[in-house]
């Protein structure tokens, strides 16, 4: 299963990044291949209008099927996410993607 | 004045709160009396000159915006529309197109480009325009519906109005929303001259400053006035004389201004200290218009 990060940094050390559309950074673990990977995204939080919703298409395409994040996405990238599931954690604020993972696996085992 | 040489003055603020709507409509309904003129409430997200002024109004005309709408069955998923929208407005998620009216500014690329014509624009109601009359005295509001985000294209839609309408005075006055975004910027557009309504805090002064970049940067002639002058400092009055911005007016604080407004009442009939502060601003503005071309 690939569980995806809002992060402030591209690390597991990094805290969540409580944002969803201007996250500094999206995380994807792959439980199967125990890979973290990095997409930077720069050019999405520099938009005027719509972060949460390309950041929406954003997170589709990388097939995952958890969001790990702290204040939840938006209205509108809400309506986008409701076309493809996806299980949302809300509420991971201040700690790191390790220890939210962590938290998430107790949660859900 | 020239019948087809009209004079557009707007009445701002960085800050909001400061007075906009109690100068623009007493400055009107006073002025009314001595001339033909038309006041129109541009702050379309919360429009409140209508409750101040005794006019009687036109029936309502339902504005709408034009909004692309998605016909999967022509759709190739081609993404021509997600990647042209400017605003993020098109995300496509899978096989799904979605159109997020919200941050859609009807400019119509994702429609033109579309190659199978899969994002037809269709019109969506914004709100209401409103035309009232009473002697001298024209009145025009534009009012968003309850949960429309954009403010842009309705403040558009009524300046069209103000432009196209024949039997509408030379002389006009725009109230406008606050701040320095995107809705200012248009309400101002058209205006030959800006009125920016202060008040001598700290607030004020930061958020006047602003006001005024930005008027600047659209090469706007603009005077300050500043309403409720005695509440705080003269740091205001001081920054407008180090930047060579001419205070028009100051209108000392009276709590009996705030009584009259709460209660929906204009206070120029009754308000010595008020009537003075308006008739500098009459004064100031004759003079900007007869060298006016």
């Amino acid at each position: 299963m690939k569980i995806a990060f809002t992060a402030t940094a591209p690390d597991w050390s990094a805290l969540i990044d409580p944002r969803f559309g201007r996250a500094a950074y999206l995380m994807v673990y792959d439980e199967e291949t125990d890979t973290l990977k990095t997409i930077d995204n720069n050019d999405i939080r520099q938009a005027e209008h719509g972060a949460g919703v390309a950041m929406a298409q954003k997170l589709f395409e990388t097939g995952a099927q958890v969001l790990i994040t702290g204040n939840g996405p938006g209205d509108s990238a809400m309506k986008a996410l409701n076309k493809m599931s996806l299980q949302i954690v809300t509420g991971m604020y201040d700690i790191s993607l390790q220890k939210a993972y962590q938290h998430y696996l107790e949660q859900n085992k | 004045m020239d019948k087809n040489r009209t004079y557009r003055i707007a009445v701002a603020s960085g800050k909001g709160g400061t007075g906009k709507t109690l100068v623009a409509t007493n400055l009107a309904d006073m002025w009314s009396v001595d001339r033909e003129l038309l006041l129109v409430d541009l702050d379309v997200e919360e429009p409140n000159d209508a409750l101040f002024l005794s006019v009687v109004p036109e029936p309502a005309q339902t504005q709408f915006k034009m909004i692309p709408e998605w016909n999967s069955d022509r759709c190739t998923l081609c993404d021509i529309c997600t990647e042209v929208c400017n605003f993020n407005a098109i995300a496509r998620m899978g096989e799904y197109i979605i159109v997020f009216e919200e941050l859609c500014h009807s400019c119509y690329a994702c429609s033109g480009l579309c190659p199978t014509d899969a994002l037809p624009m269709k019109p969506r109601r914004m709100g209401e325009l409103q035309i009232a009359k009473r002697e001298q005295f024209y009145f025009i509001e534009g009012r968003l519906d309850i949960g429309q985000e954009q403010a842009v294209p309705m403040i558009r839609k009524v300046i069209q109005t103000v432009d196209k309408r024949q039997d509408i005075p030379d002389l006009q006055l725009f109230d406008c929303p606050p701040g320095t975004s995107c809705p200012v910027v248009n309400a101002v557009h058209t205006a030959d001259l800006v009125i920016l309504v202060t008040e001598p805090t700290a607030f004020g002064l930061n958020d006047l400053q602003l006001a005024v970049e930005t008027m600047r940067s659209m090469n706007k002639e603009m005077g300050v006035v500043i309403n409720r002058d005695g509440i705080g400092d003269d740091a205001v009055q001081r920054w407008c004389d180090a930047s060579g911005i001419e205070v028009i007016a100051t209108i000392p604080y009276d709590s009996q201004l705030a009584y009259a407004y709460a209660k929906g009442k204009l206070s120029w009939k009754t308000n010595s200290r008020l009537r003075e502060a308006l008739e500098e601003i009459i004064a100031y503005v004759s003079e900007k218009m007869k060298t006016h071309v």
